[in-house]
């Protein structure tokens, strides 16, 4: 069974790399085809379909199938010094639609991913307040719910590619980023809860949010924000949170940086002012070319990238219909629009939203075209609701220059060569 | 236990309620949250549930829905530790420069080096004044973080890393004078204090800007975005493939990465070590155990490296620990104790090994390693399997 599983991936990606090497030469079924001969698959008797399958609680609960385990989350050893506190990336070039399934969603731990029982949860409200509170886990489901989907993206995602085009893979690039459905409680709910009156003018005060992980990170939010749309999140996709995303409850700040999606949610104060917390001062601060910084750059651009084709998924199938897909997304409001260019960005064509743009979550777009089987340079380019425009690289760092680290949401490349395979690749 | 099981009955069949309420509601169009619903009547009371009672006994009637309950101020002074710019949130203590260096090499220079200059990966937390405007800033204590609170706060809840909150008040103020010390900010005589904190001028502290990009890129808002012929001509100017960093796919079944190890059942893991042939070697060696022993091993994978081009990280490598002398690789810092373990003559084998792993605290006081040790013998025995797989 194992040995199967391991010898299929392979197999898998041996398959694809061969596929690619041979020029973009269907390989396989349409050979077959090619050559007028019926294919046993459909001529014989196969033994799926004449045998059983599995019977119902085999797996009760469910894995992907061992074909799709190339589809998995990775991590780029050299970016940090030890995976307890580090990150890994969702492989987007191998999903479609917009809700990311949480055991593929990729991970940013401080001090890793720690086990908290619903029975040892508690959320503290103090600070400016009229009576500080503690809630546990069964208080939070009795308050009124909501369920809104929602983009939570690294600050850092494409932070590698500032100074140049370095990773080959969409997931490497655009990989710290998912979307999903969440269900929780307003945080407003809690704040009135405990009573905002000793705050008096809201106007400048602030919440500091914290994790009971042992990095305790926390983040200072303005007031105005945390009574606008911040979730306290119990459930992700109709489940439990998964424990790498800070089950049993998590701070969701829609269109925000996702350092302030605090996990293990153990603690709210309201304060008059930002705690300039480490990670808020020497970390999600983005230098500028003359060596100052941007603090409290906390909406997330529009932005947006082809996954397929890409690096890692590359076209197989030669010259014919081809779907170009990706995603785009924008902290500020919904995506409008979504263009895509095959010359590097010198003429672009409108690419199909898969449904209307909504505020603060991953919109899906295809642009479906009768490839020559020529090389492409492949781009898109994202509009969100306020009239922003995806912008160049150059564009960007302009204004930015090369040492921001975070919010890069350049327009990104991929050189779609004849045979099919592609590369991750800067133009003029 | 009980108490608990009993608890989430309750909330089971309140849950079971609500969805009846919800199925009957299921046709009707969508409604807002309630503004503000009415408030709950008072909960029956259940003498079983010892920890409600209490809750309820220091609760107020409070907000829309009364649910929660009061914090005490014992909680909220074990909780609410974060210190502001202005040092509001300090308690009172001291600590000064060379007391702050002993407890920084002691706790803190496994990774931040003797000097706070960083090891490896690990963050540097002293020099590169000058260097912002650079190809390759060095951001560390000295040239870039704006305030002192945030170091204070960060080492007094969140390190050492591995062993966040077991620093002192008076700790926590001899390390931070150390690291300005080390960053030529404070002589070596300065004592801070939580009365001295406000004198130190941190030499960054204006080098911030508030979020200006509405301002300063405005441009990007830019409805009428060129589609056609918008440049001459288009030139590949850097390609990834050059600098190849990209993480390589394994073409290697054997060396699949931790996706497959973990999702596959104990099988996988004995077929792994019974393959391994330092396994082989040993006759002596019971592969269940050991695969038992790789298993409990992944606790300890954070900071230990063993096997073949196992090197120190932030332990020891332990590639022939067993039988090895204690404190006995030679280019890693121990502890005082450990260390004078070894010179002693003491030596890594069952029974030390083993009074170790249950309680690594008690039985090398002072030790570096943070882990708070193995609990079931079975776990012990394992890991010990394990270790002897591994000779030099």
């Amino acid at each position: 069974m194992t040995a199967d599983k391991k010898s299929n991936g392979a197999s898998r990606r041996a398959f694809l790399k061969g596929a690619v090497a041979a020029g973009g030469a269907v390989a396989g079924a349409g050979m077959a085809r090619a050559a007028g001969e019926p294919e046993p698959l459909i001529t014989e008797v196969q033994e799926w379909a004449s045998g059983f399958g599995e019977g119902v609680d085999a797996t009760p609960y469910g894995l992907p199938i061992r074909f799709e385990d190339d589809v998995v989350r990775r991590n780029v050893e050299w970016l940090t010094a030890d995976t307890i506190s580090s990150i890994n990336f969702t492989p987007i070039h191998a999903l479609d639609g917009t809700i990311t399934p949480q055991g593929c969603a990729f991970e940013r731990h401080h001090s890793g991913a720690i086990e908290l029982k619903k029975e040892d949860y508690r959320l503290m409200i103090n600070g400016l307040v009229d009576k500080p509170l503690i809630f546990n886990y069964a208080d939070l489901e009795r308050f009124p719910r909501e369920n809104h989907v929602y983009f939570c993206e690294c600050a850092a995602n494409t932070g590698m590619e500032w100074a140049g085009a370095q990773l080959n893979g969409a997931q490497f690039t655009h990989g710290m980023i998912h979307n999903m459905e969440y269900s929780g409680v307003p945080l407003r709910t809690l704040l009135e809860e405990a009573g905002l009156d000793p705050a008096g003018d809201l106007k400048d005060k602030w919440v500091y949010v914290e994790g009971a992980d042992a990095s305790s990170n926390g983040r200072s939010i303005p007031m105005d924000k945390a009574l606008d749309d911040v979730l306290v999140a119990f459930k992700a996709n109709g489940e439990a949170l998964r424990k790498e995303h800070g089950y049993p409850v998590r701070l969701v700040v829609p269109g925000w940086e996702g350092n302030m999606w605090v996990k293990w949610l153990r603690r709210v104060e309201v304060t008059d002012g930002p705690v300039e917390s480490r990670e808020e001062t020497s970390k999600y601060t983005d230098t500028l070319a003359d060596g100052t910084s941007r603090k409290w750059t906390w909406e997330m651009d529009a932005k947006s990238v082809v996954t397929s084709p890409s690096p890692q998924s590359p076209i197989t199938h030669g010259a014919g219909p081809l779907v170009i897909t990706g995603l785009a997304w924008s902290g500020r409001g919904a995506i409008t629009r979504v263009d895509v260019s095959t010359d590097g960005g010198m003429n672009w064509q409108q690419a199909r939203l898969a449904k209307e743009g909504e505020s603060k979550a991953l919109s899906r777009f295809y642009l479906d075209i009768d490839w020559d089987g020529s090389e492409m340079l492949l781009q898109s380019r994202a509009h969100d609701d306020t009239g922003y425009v995806q912008p160049t690289k150059t564009q960007l760092r302009e204004v930015r220059g090369e040492n921001s680290i975070y919010h890069n949401n350049c327009i990104q490349t991929w050189w779609v060569k004849e045979s099919g395979e592609a590369e991750n690749v800067e133009v003029s | 236990m009980s108490k608990s099981l009993k608890l989430y009955g309750g909330t089971a069949l309140g849950a079971a309620a609500l969805l009846a309420v919800a199925f009957n509601f299921a046709d009707r169009n969508i409604t807002p949250l309630p503004e503000r619903a009415d408030r709950m009547g008072e909960a029956p009371s259940n003498p079983d549930l010892g920890f409600i009672a209490m809750a309820r006994a220091a609760s107020e009637p409070h907000g829309n829905y009364n649910l929660g309950r009061m914090a005490l101020p014992e909680e909220i002074a074990a909780w609410d530790l974060d210190v502001m710019p202005d040092g509001t949130g300090l308690p009172e203590g001291s600590g000064d420069v060379w007391t702050g260096e002993e407890v920084f090499i002691e706790k803190c220079a496994v990774c931040h080096g003797d000097f706070a200059e960083g090891v490896g990966n690990w963050p540097s937390l002293a020099g590169g004044d000058g260097t912002l405007a650079d190809k390759d800033p060095v951001k560390t204590v000295g040239s870039y973080w704006p305030y002192l609170s945030t170091v204070w706060d960060y080492v007094h809840r969140s390190m050492p890393f591995g062993a966040a909150q077991t620093l002192t008040v008076d700790e926590t103020y001899a390390i931070t004078a150390y690291i300005l010390y080390s960053n030529y900010l404070v002589e070596d005589d300065f004592v801070l204090s939580n009365e001295t904190f406000l004198d130190v001028e941190m030499p960054n502290a204006d080098g911030f800007i508030v979020d200006d990009r509405e301002e300063a890129e405005a441009h990007f808002w830019n409805t009428e975005a060129c589609m056609s012929d918008c440049k001459d001509s288009v030139e590949i100017t850097m390609r990834a493939a050059v600098l190849d960093v990209t993480p390589e796919e394994e073409e290697d079944a054997a060396a699949e990465p931790a996706a497959a190890e973990e999702v596959d059942t104990a099988a996988a893991e004995t077929e792994e070590a019974a393959a391994e042939p330092a396994a082989e070697e040993t006759a002596a060696l019971d592969p269940e155990l050991v695969a038992a022993g790789e298993k409990v091993f992944r606790q300890c994978k954070a900071c230990h490296q063993v096997g073949d081009g196992a090197k120190n990280r932030v332990g020891p490598q332990l590639n022939g620990v067993m039988g090895r002398t204690i404190g006995g690789v030679e280019d890693f810092r121990y502890s005082k104790t450990m260390a004078a373990m070894g010179e002693e003559g003491q030596v890594w084998n069952e029974e030390s090994m083993a009074a170790f792993l249950a309680d690594p605290r008690g039985y090398v006081k002072g030790t570096k390693m943070s882990f708070r040790g193995l609990r079931k013998d079975d776990d012990i025995a394992a890991m010990t399997e394990y270790l002897k797989s591994f000779s030099d």
